[in-house]
């Protein structure tokens, strides 16, 4: 074991290397040296490793099969529009309504299906997410099946990076924490951990309503970068794209979930300029990638587990493997 | 009450195509545990296979079904080989993932190669007639899609219980280890759950070109999902499940477009599943099996 | 295990030759028809349609007439001496996919960008178009915002579009009911799942009321639907006079011939997402007599810039155009004449000439563009008899 140091050497660098891609990246955008097309695939990957990384607290960690990500997301999305476009208030204001909506959105739908196991439970949250998507679309408020446009673009690249770094770090730190570890439990073996004194209810529950809340935020901050939001964006493909992304990166992995959230939107754009048979190809390499990486890019296994997770987790080792 | 008989009617036509499908949902769930995402659209390549025989090779509307229904068995058991049975060891969400991809190569792959335009069944191979039942208008469609599916069923319901494939196949399900014990060949059932599961999706694709004409690359995505919903509303792996689930989710949605609004039509129908999850987790007919510490 | 790994890679690597044999065959087709000399300078047009998803059966005929106008234009000598050249993009009907194609089609420095077809998806594009001083023609995007800012009212500079709007269709429709038909009331049972029928619905309501009938029923259905016989069922109790359908005629054929089935048999209208060849065979010749819809223009009109775009279009694809492919000739269309008339192949030079355009002989009428870059135009009302459409 390495020996205690108030701050580490590694966290000092790690720290050091995100402030340097955030500033480079700034100082490209705004000299204009980067121009639209990347600036709009940097966002899209902001906000689908966010999306990914939330889902893989559910998916992964906890081991509950949720298929209603993009409701989450559409709460999200919509709360904060209506805060910051309908009654003009600001961003920050929007993004804390986006978060609170859809957490509780999330505690609603929670407590009563994380009760069902495996597909079962896969089939609720899909059905929850699905009922999100009609009720928006038949809200003449919120603009029915047409949604919102012209919303104010405050998803700027330091709130994007910024909200970014957050959501890992938040995500990472609780599971490196007892909570963490009882979440896990839970995924592991239900029945032993309920005998360990663990609530098992409860703990799905936490990590269910904290996956939808940074759902939520994902959705504010795609809502307010690409101006205009409607129900039709946020059905069950959506959810399933997320999920796409989570098992690609190796369930249970943080740092897998980011690196495919990075993979994916660069695959997505690469293969526009093959529009015709864009999705064909999309597919052969889902597959593929399934049948010769079963356990996703990078398995369970992390990379600067030290850096995220220590901020007030335990200082202990990553945890095993499994 | 005659409007209502009426919609009974509407239902059950719409149940008897949803049942089919989820048929093949359940069966495969059942034997591998696996939700196969692409089931729906092995049915729309049914619908296909039909379309073309009616309007290339000019064939009757039986020869077609026939047709489509072995050619969606071959493509049933091809999928398997090629994308699942690598991944029947690894953890189920993979597969899972799997299925979604074969899913969206199904889909995208018929639209690259016959463009997303919609065909249309040719009229002429099942002429529409109608009859006037006391008030109540009953097609010679309607009654072709009930009666088939419901000789479909019981000739599955024959197969599995009264033959040694359908032994072999509620054993694998029930205990795979124990049925490797007892000599059955598993890779050999599965196919041929995949087989008799895909060719039931393609009987009901052909179903849907006869009842509404139309049939698209896309076709198979809602379908498949309601059928889906209906195969777990009866308990997921469970064959009179399905079946009971099919026409009620078809029942269910006509109910709701008649008497109240289609605008929120699949919202009751999924709310209807959740709540009856909420009170019977594992569906209308599943089994309660208790947790094996 | 073994076995199956090299079958999936064996499957994998016949598909991967079969795709790029048809990409490769396909790609050379295109260069013969653009022309063999590599050395002509070219002007590339950003097409950014929804080529996958649940319209891609729209944008791929919309796009199949952007194709044809920009072949013709080439074989006729191109624009200022120069060739187009197309770049294709799916935006998938998503804002977000429409916003990153546009971004992506600015950097590939496109003269223009033609498409997407809905309104929502050119809202997505819209914002890079403005920034970037692109004009964007949008061929059939309807809804009333499309070109002007939602706030303030003002115009878009770059934002254009070659179709009419969905307000004036619908009260086209509803003066038609009331007026040609005789009807007094009319129930509405349209999709609503899109913007654009929901649209119609709203203005034809209004319009039929301010022309002095009566809405019965309202209802709806959800696009993809094919059974619309449960709310059929419980509309025909209402005994209505008039029945307005306002959807794509995916639903709009299946719905007619089911209420035809139902013994319903009072005049059926909608509007231009109704047009195409698949009615009459969906629906059938019998159930469609006494339907009407409004219409940018009808594929049997006999003049002969309609009738040679009709054949033109034909034998490259085989099948007859419909209003979203003419809609999509008539968008590349303008936009050549827009930048002969600018002289030069700068894009916010194009836009500002695509804003003086007047008298624009299309395919879907002779449009000229107003202040609010809207095409003026006549709106047709086409009946289905016998499976023919007569213009009304």
């Amino acid at each position: 074991m390495e020996k205690k140091r108030f701050v580490p050497r590694s966290f000092l660098i790690e720290v050091l290397v995100l402030a340097g891609i955030f500033t480079l990246v700034q100082y490209l955008i705004v000299s204009g040296l980067l121009n639209e097309y990347y600036q709009i695939n940097l966002s899209a990957m902001c906000i689908n490793i966010i999306l990914a990384v939330s889902l893989n607290l559910i998916n992964g960690f906890t081991g509950q099969l949720s298929l209603g990500h993009a409701g989450f997301m559409a709460v999200g999305a919509y709360a904060a529009v209506v805060v910051t476009t309908i009654y003009s208030q600001s961003f920050i204001l929007g993004l804390l309504a986006a978060c609170l909506a859809a957490g509780l959105a999330g505690l609603i739908i929670g407590v009563p299906t994380l009760r069902l196991k495996g597909d079962y439970l896969a089939i609720a949250t899909l059905g929850f997410g699905e009922i999100i998507r009609v009720i928006l679309q038949n809200i003449d408020f919120i603009g029915g099946p047409a949604g919102i446009l012209g919303i104010p673009r405050y998803s700027t690249w330091p709130w994007l990076f910024g909200l970014t770094i957050f959501t890992i770090v938040i995500i990472a730190n609780l599971i490196n924490s007892s909570y963490g570890r009882a979440i896990i439990s839970v995924r592991e073996d239900e029945v032993a951990s309920e005998l360990m004194g663990i609530n098992t209810t409860n703990y799905k529950v936490l990590a269910f309503v904290i996956g939808a809340l940074f759902a939520g935020l994902a959705g504010a901050l795609y809502a307010h970068y690409f101006y205009i939001i409607k129900p039709s964006t946020f059905n069950f493909l959506k959810s399933f794209d997320i999920l796409v992304i989570v098992v690609l990166g190796g369930l249970g992995s943080t740092t897998g979930a980011v690196i495919a959230a990075i993979f994916v939107t660069m695959l997505t754009a690469a293969l526009q300029t093959f529009p015709a048979i864009r999705m064909v190809l999309y597919a052969v390499i889902l597959v593929v990638v399934m049948v010769y990486r079963p356990q996703g890019l990078m398995g369970n296994k992390e990379w600067g587990r030290r850096t995220f997770g220590r901020i007030w987790g335990e200082k202990n080792e990553p945890l095993a493997n499994k | 009450m005659l409007e209502f008989l009426q919609q009974l009617i509407n239902g059950l036509s719409l149940g008897a195509i949803y049942a089919l499908i989820a048929l093949g949902y359940t069966m495969v769930y059942g034997i591998i545990m696996l939700i196969n995402f692409a089931h729906g659209d092995i049915m729309m390549v049914g619908a296909y296979v039909g379309f073309f025989s009616i309007a290339v090779l000019g064939s009757n509307i039986f020869a077609a079904l026939i047709f489509a229904m072995l050619s969606c068995a071959a493509l049933g058991v091809l999928i398997e080989k090629i994308a699942y049975k690598p991944l029947r060891n690894s953890s189920r969400i993979a597969a899972l993932i799997t299925a979604i991809g074969v899913s969206l190569f199904l889909e995208y792959f018929t639209l690259f190669l016959l463009t997303p335009q919609q065909r249309v069944f040719p009229e002429a191979a099942f002429p529409l007639h109608k009859y006037q039942i006391g008030g109540l208008l009953v097609s010679n469609k309607d009654i072709f899609i009930f009666v088939l599916a419901v000789i479909l069923m019981i000739a599955l319901q024959y197969i599995i219980k009264r033959t040694r494939t359908g032994k072999a196949m509620r054993a694998v399900s029930l205990d795979r280890e124990a049925a490797i014990l007892m000599g059955i060949s598993v890779d050999r059932t599965i196919s041929i759950t995949f087989a008799i599961g895909s060719s039931l999706a393609a009987a009901a694709g052909v179903m849907i070109g006869i009842y509404y004409n139309t049939i698209n690359p896309l076709m198979g995505i809602i379908p498949g999902l309601k059928a889906f919903v209906a195969a777990v509303l009866g308990g997921i792996g469970i064959i009179p499940g399905a079946m009971v689930g099919g026409f009620l989710m078809g029942i269910l949605e006509t109910m709701v477009s008649g008497y109240g609004s289609t605008l929120y039509r699949d919202a009751v129908a999924f709310g209807v599943l959740i709540l009856i999850l909420l009170v019977k987790p594992t569906g209308l007919f599943g089994k309660d099996t208790g947790e094996k510490v | 295990m073994r076995v199956s790994r090299k079958l999936v890679l064996l499957v994998l690597m016949l598909f991967a030759l079969g795709v790029l044999a048809g990409c490769s065959s396909k790609q050379e087709g295109g260069d013969k028809a653009g022309g063999d000399k590599a050395a002509v300078e070219t002007i590339p047009v950003g097409i950014n349609v929804e080529l996958s998803g649940d319209l891609a059966s729209y944008g791929s005929n919309s796009r199949n007439g952007m194709v044809l106008a920009i072949e013709e234009i080439n074989q006729a000598g191109g624009v200022l001496g120069k060739e187009l050249k197309a770049i294709e993009r799916d935006c998938q009907s998503k804002p977000d996919e429409a916003m990153n194609n546009s971004a992506a089609l600015v950097g590939e420095k496109v003269i223009a960008q033609l498409g997407p077809l809905t309104s929502g998806a050119v809202a997505g594009s819209t914002p890079v178009m403005m920034q970037n001083k692109t004009p964007l023609i949008a061929p059939a995007a309807t809804a009333e915002n499309v070109t002007v800012e939602e706030k303030t009212g003002k115009t878009l500079d770059y934002i254009f579009r070659v179709c009419y709007l969905d307000a004036d269709q619908a009260k086209r429709m509803a003066e038609f009911a009331l007026n040609d038909l005789k009807v007094k009331n009319a129930v509405i049972f349209g999709s609503t799942s899109d913007d654009y029928a929901k649209g119609l619905a709203k203005y034809f309501e209004e319009a039929f009321i301010a022309g002095g009938g009566e809405i019965v029923a309202k209802e709806g259905y959800v696009n993809g639907d094919k059974d619309f016989k449960a709310t059929l069922t419980k509309l025909r109790s209402k005994n209505p006079e008039f029945i307005y359908v306002p959807g794509y005629y995916t639903e709009v054929a299946l719905l007619i011939k089911q209420a035809r089935d139902l013994d319903i048999k009072v005049p059926i209208g909608g509007g231009d997402g109704w047009d195409s060849p698949d009615m009459v065979k969906v629906a059938g010749v019998e159930a469609l007599n006494n339907t009407y819809f409004a219409n940018h223009y009808s594929v049997e009109d006999p003049s002969p810039t309609i009738s040679s775009f009709v054949k033109a279009y034909e034998a490259k694809y085989k099948k007859l155009p419909d209003s979203f492919a003419a809609l999509g000739y008539d968008s590349a269309k303008i936009l050549a004449q827009a930048i002969n008339d600018a002289g030069e192949a700068d894009p916010a030079k194009v836009a500002q000439a695509l804003a003086q355009i007047k008298d624009f002989p299309g395919i879907t009428g002779t449009m000229s563009i107003n202040e609010k870059h809207n095409p003026v135009k006549k709106i047709v009302v086409i009946e289905y008899k016998d499976g023919k459409l007569v213009s009304r």
